[in-house]
């Protein structure tokens, strides 16, 4: 039921499988628990070194609470992530410090990832020293290399973030992942909170990051365009649970789920010879407290057949991915 | 892709802000100098006081304030001015001590348990709420009738009635700072708990907590008055601006400078206290330190 991606188990630099997070509300003292909110329901997906994959859906779906999961920022349930070959799970203390310097974290808010009361600098060297990597002159001189590396100029380093825009913001946030040398960087829509014409700096900047330092990208979003751009692999997430994976092109020149189908449509395409024939989004993403029965999606889906409201559909390998659906789209 | 030019740099050692601060808000400078003010009345008491403060001299009962005695006599004939300044020290000594104490003690308390949340925050608020159920004096009261009066346990025990409202102060604050992008990014940097929470979360509670410090100093003050008064703090015949205040109610219509000038002299240190703490507040927060 889960998708499995063995071809790309061997190579892949994060190896997640079947990761399940949900959040029980309300439970105190002498209070009973609501039923538990299913905010990650069993996702599996890997990203290959150097590759950029997406992972999209609606508010709501789970994908920022999945990459957290990943990073164990908050503890997931159950599932296996593998970072590297290490079990990130099973590792504790310094062993997990040390797979999160390897992974590391693009906030959506470039106003609240930076401590407003501490310099550029002392934001950029702190993690040097932490890890024992660098301090005093060397580390600042690195933290210097690091702004210019995003763009921005030396000086910047004993200002407040205050003192910056957002995309300028943004920019730190990420020379601030950089300065412990990632191999992966976990991207939570890193630029859904800027501006357009500062979403394209921002976005060419972390291009230009992945072919020089030849990093991986989990880019989370919820804009189709930025994931069409950025990414060659996408992972679309519905309530908690991988829909359809596969290449760019294919899972938007040919999706095979409704849902797939759904949110491209959904997207603006200046191609009106594309438009297509199946309404735009219908309805609203249901509560992941109580989700429907069978196919999560079936509430919504205009090619629902009776078998989707009994049974949450098995996985059908691709050749690139693959998709949960009881009635696909044609390939 | 260079940014345009960014606005200049506000620098300065915490010194140098302040000293700004006192500039272009003279009332933090008037606060601070009040406070400096009792700072040096206690230290230098014993040459600045022209009489021996405890000396009795029934002749000179409850003389006016005159050439000689510049703010007046007692009831047993003690230099109110001398017995002001001598005073002065016990106040400093319970006001910063007990705050401090509270603040320590209190704050932790509070940081840690915004902080860590669940079971272990509701318990430890529970712990606190039974505290604040206490009016402050009872608990004072209390606490000194049990460990006998002295200045240790006068200070432990208006320390004891300030650590719950230190550690609500410090609590609410994290609770929301805590979910932060930065402190998760600390998280995934690989930071400790201990350093999130000192040395990033703490730097931005600290203007709340110095401005309420700042009133409950005051506040200490007060509280060793009332003790002080019905016989639980500072004993007689030592002398503290509180008993001195309430020993002047006896003779309030004949010599009112008993009650006035201690009176005074708590007036203008709760003022220069609360200007102080104003002026922290102002200093502490990077929003407000414009050039």
């Amino acid at each position: 039921m889960s998708p499995t991606h063995s071809a790309a188990a061997d190579a892949a630099l994060l190896q997640v499988r079947g990761l399940v997070k949900h959040f029980r509300a309300g439970g105190r003292l002498f209070r009973r628990a609501g039923a538990p909110v299913r905010a990650v329901d069993g996702v599996s997906l890997s990203v290959r070194p150097g590759e950029a994959v997406g992972l999209v859906g609606e508010s709501g779906c789970g994908k920022s609470t999945a990459a957290r999961a990943m990073l164990r920022l908050i503890e997931p349930d159950s599932g296996e992530v593998r970072f590297g070959g290490t079990d990130m799970r099973a590792a504790g203390g310094a062993a997990l410090i040390a797979l999160r310097r390897r992974m590391q974290l693009v906030f959506q808010d470039p106003y609240s990832s930076l401590n407003p009361r501490r310099t550029i600098g002392r934001t950029l060297t702190e993690p040097l020293s932490v890890h024992g990597m660098l301090r005093g002159r060397p580390a600042r001189e690195r933290a210097a290399a690091l702004l210019d590396e995003v763009g921005l100029p030396p000086a910047a380093l004993d200002r407040y973030p205050h003192e910056f825009s957002g995309g300028q913001r943004q920019r730190i946030g990420i020379a601030r992942t950089l300065t412990l040398e990632p191999e992966l960087i976990i991207a939570d829509e890193p630029v859904s909170a800027l501006d357009v014409s500062v979403q394209a700096q921002v976005l060419l900047l972390l291009r230009r990051l992945q072919e020089r330092r030849g990093l991986a990208f989990l880019l989370v979003s919820h804009d189709l365009g930025v994931v069409r751009w950025f990414c060659s692999r996408v992972c679309i997430m519905y309530l908690g649970r991988i829909v359809e994976e596969g290449s760019v092109e294919r899972v938007f020149g040919a999706p095979r789920h409704p849902y797939s189908r759904m949110l491209r449509d959904a997207s603006p395409v200046p191609d009106p010879a594309r438009r297509s024939d199946l309404p735009l989004a219908v309805g609203e993403i249901p509560s992941a407290a109580s989700p429907p029965p069978g196919c999560h999606f079936h509430p919504r889906c205009a090619r629902a057949i009776a078998a989707c409201s009994t049974a949450y559909p098995a996985w059908t390998e691709t050749g690139d991915g693959g998709f949960a659906c009881h009635n696909p789209l044609d390939g | 892709m260079i940014a345009p030019a960014l606005p200049r740099r506000t620098t300065g050692a915490l010194a140098r802000r302040a000293a700004r601060a006192a500039a272009a808000h003279p009332t933090v400078a008037i606060g601070a100098a009040l406070c400096a003010l009792l700072v040096v009345a206690a230290v230098l008491a014993p040459a600045l006081a022209p009489f021996d403060p405890y000396e009795q001299n029934i002749v000179d009962r409850l003389l006016p304030p005159d050439s000689t005695y510049l703010l007046g006599t007692d009831s047993f004939g003690r230099d109110v001015l001398s017995r002001l300044l001598w005073g002065s020290r016990a106040s400093l000594i319970v006001a910063v001590s007990s705050t401090t104490a509270a603040v320590l003690v209190g704050g932790t308390i509070g940081m840690v348990s915004g902080y860590v949340g669940g079971r272990t925050d509701l318990l430890l608020m529970q712990v606190m709420d039974v505290l604040l159920s206490f009016p402050s004096l009872l608990l004072g009261l209390v606490v000194v009738a049990l460990l006998g009066p002295d200045l240790q346990n006068l200070v432990a025990a208006i320390a004891l009635t300030a650590i719950a409202p230190f550690a609500r102060i410090a609590r609410a604050p994290v609770m929301s700072l805590k979910e932060r992008a930065y402190v998760e990014a600390g998280r995934a940097l690989g930071f400790s708990h201990a350093r999130i929470l000192f040395v990033h979360i703490l730097p931005n509670i600290l203007a709340e907590v110095l401005v309420m410090a700042a009133l409950w100093m005051a506040t200490a003050v007060r509280t060793e008055a009332s003790l002080s008064f019905i016989g639980l703090g500072i004993r007689p015949p030592a002398a503290s601006w509180g008993s001195m205040m309430r020993d002047g109610f006896d003779n309030i219509l004949d010599a009112p400078w008993l009650s006035v000038f201690p009176g005074l002299a708590i007036l203008l240190l709760v003022l220069g206290l609360n200007l102080v703490g104003d002026g922290l507040r102002d200093a502490a927060d990077p929003t407000l330190r414009t050039e």
